[in-house]
């Protein structure tokens, strides 16, 4: 059994957003880099928990991004996984960084391969559906329960006002949110031996990117809040009824 | 030329999001001079021909059985196909959990450039521009889109949905039905409840509310307002409320048209899932609570005094 887990990186949750170069950058001056949440938290500890449970288990982490990648994924071997492939490219466009994890996945043969839901910079939710296409296997988005019986996966998702609960034979291509996994990974035990697992650099195979990033902005400064008394609740739901037309 | 929106259903029943992504895909495709029309799948109760009132001319149904369940594989190749029928150029989809399903994958198939949650109509003026929600609704990105078929997937709750007098002619699409790669063995709705991402108000509460016995407050405030409850994280955590209410950037995303939020103090973590909500009211006793700087109105004040004086004020302007 081999796994593939899908890490990218964003800036921390606390991070201030602003562009540089004309609005055409994100300004990372001062930011602190992170593993995407959904990547650490469920898709590759849920990777972690299979793996303890079955040590036959090979498990793969993949990033497509430049070497500035390297700190966060050298972090995510930290946490568990046999070896990290980082694909020497940068891209803003979904299809190009998911081909790129498509010919990893397809030259590697792997049975199962592991995003998070959504990168929380980007916010496409969209890798995993792309994967899944290009390597033409079963698709399981939003997955909030993962367990394996042998070669079939069952796998409950979220679907609108509510969860549905998949039977898939594998490989699939899943994207996992909170509910997945449930430990926590309970420190950095592994960082002295995260340094000699290999991490491997590959260059990108060419593909035409489908979009291309014009520039970022960000939204209008807020008027700031209208405080009413708490004494005065009438007054509120005038305004939410009058003024803001919500109510 | 068309521009096809794709019309999600739920228990044969057409969602709400979709009355917004065809209002959506109708008013783009009178921006790039086309007409719209619309694909359905699955079996539906609904009246199809009634969504001509969004101004679709057509409406293309495949109703095989099975796809009432969303096999994204299945769909894909369903959706190729109508695409090629209706020589569509853009394709239109919610950002809904069938769209996160469906909508890269179709790309893929395509070669069909997708902008993944979109919030406003394109800029066709130079080439094709997707304003999009990035940085958990923090900033935009204009996404430009080169292939000749484009895809939009259009973030819930962003665009206002409007309708005329209007039928639609409904066809029968042969599409190929390809088999489920997924079997479905359990489908568990929350029933009764507004779904909190398709909810226009939602009323959400925090750790200020100090335990679950005192949530019949929020309840009935929601009950009122016919709102969604949501709740945030640690309140979830410590079971007050079930896993499926917690919003923020670990659980749902939501940009309802009114977020009340009550006894929550505000962290990143929790605006991250609800910063995009057009208007929001917070009540929190604490006036130096965070969240008092995203929000709109505001109240400082005890939650367990407020709250029954706000639902009977609602109760009052509801009864005028
Ligand atoms: C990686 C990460 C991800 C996270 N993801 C999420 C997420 O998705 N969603 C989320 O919500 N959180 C998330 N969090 C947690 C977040 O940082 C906050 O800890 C959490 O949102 C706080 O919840 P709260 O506001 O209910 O509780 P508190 O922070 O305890 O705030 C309670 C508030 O209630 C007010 N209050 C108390 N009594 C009353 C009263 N009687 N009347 C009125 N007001 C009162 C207080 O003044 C206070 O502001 C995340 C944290 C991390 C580190
Ligand atoms: N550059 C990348 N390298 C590796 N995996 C990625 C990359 N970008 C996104 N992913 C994976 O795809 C998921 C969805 O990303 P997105 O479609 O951008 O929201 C993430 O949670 C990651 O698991």
């Amino acid at each position: 059994m081999k796994i593939l887990v899908c890490i990218s990186k964003t800036p921390d949750t606390t991070s201030k957003i602003a562009f540089k170069d004309g609005n055409t950058k994100f300004d990372d001056a001062g930011v602190q880099w992170i593993i995407n949440p959904s990547d650490e938290w469920n898709a590759l500890v849920r990777a972690l928990e299979l793996k303890e449970k079955d040590a036959s288990i090979v498990l793969h982490l993949i990033s497509v991004g430049g070497a500035d990648y390297d700190p966060i994924i050298r972090k995510a071997l930290a946490l568990g996984g046999d070896e990290a492939i980082r694909v020497n490219a940068d891209s803003s466009d979904s299809y190009f960084i998911a081909s790129q994890i498509a010919a990893v996945a397809k030259e590697g043969a792997y049975d199962l391969i592991l995003t998070g839901k959504e990168t929380i910079d980007y916010n496409g939710s969209s890798i995993g559906g792309f994967v899944a296409e290009l390597i033409d296997v079963a698709y399981v988005s939003l997955a909030t329960k993962f367990d394996l019986n042998g070669t079939v996966a069952t796998i409950d998702r979220e679907i609108e006002g509510g969860e549905e609960t998949n039977e898939v034979s594998l490989p699939v291509v899943v994207s996992c949110q909170k509910g997945v996994a449930e430990q926590r990974i309970p420190n950095m035990r592994g960082i002295m031996a995260a340094r000699t697992k290999p991490l491997k650099v590959v260059e990108p195979i060419a593909v035409d990117a489908l979009t291309s990033l014009v520039s970022f902005e960000l939204p209008p400064a807020k008027a700031g809040v209208k405080l009413v008394a708490a004494d005065n609740v009438a007054e509120l739901v005038r305004l939410l009824h009058e003024e803001a037309k919500a109510i | 030329m068309s521009v096809l929106i794709f019309v999600d259903q739920t228990e044969n029943h057409i969602k709400k999001s979709s009355y917004e992504v065809l209002t959506y895909g109708v008013k783009l495709a009178a921006q790039i001079g086309t007409n719209a029309e619309a694909i359905v799948l699955g079996t539906v109760n609904d009246d199809l021909s009634a969504l001509g009132k969004y101004g679709v001319t057509k409406v293309h149904h495949v109703a095989n059985e099975t796809l009432n369940h969303v096999d994204a594989h299945v769909y894909t190749k369903v959706i190729e196909e109508a695409v090629a029928a209706t020589n569509a150029t853009v394709v239109v989809i919610s950002h809904n959990t069938t769209g996160k399903a469906i909508a890269a994958r179709i790309s893929a198939k395509l070669k069909a450039g997708l902008v993944a949650g979109a919030i406003a109509l394109p800029d066709t003026s130079n080439g094709f521009v997707v304003k999009k929600s990035v940085f958990s609704g923090k900033a935009f990105a204009n996404v430009n889109i080169a292939t000749a078929i484009k895809i939009i997937s259009l973030n819930p709750n962003s665009f206002h949905v409007t309708s005329a007098d209007g039928t639609a002619t409904v066809e029968t699409l042969n599409a190929t039905v390809e088999a489920a790669k997924i079997k479905v063995t359990a489908v568990n709705k929350v029933s009764g409840e507004v779904p909190l991402s398709e909810a226009d108000i939602v009323v959400s509460a925090g750790r200020g509310m100090k335990g679950p016995e005192n949530w019949g407050m929020i309840e009935e405030l929601a009950h009122e307002l016919h709102a969604a409850t949501a709740c945030s994280r640690p309140v979830a955590d410590a079971d007050w409320r079930p896993h499926h209410e917690h919003v923020g950037q670990t659980g749902l995303q939501i940009a309802p048209n009114l977020y009340i939020a009550i006894g929550i103090s505000g962290a990143i973590q929790h605006l991250a899932g609800v910063n995009r909500s057009k208007v929001m009211v917070v009540i929190n006793k604490d006036p130096e609570a965070p969240f008092f700087k995203a929000a709109d109105y505001g109240i400082v004040g005890d939650a367990f005094e407020v709250v029954p004086q706000l639902i009977s004020e609602i109760k009052k302007l509801h009864n005028n």
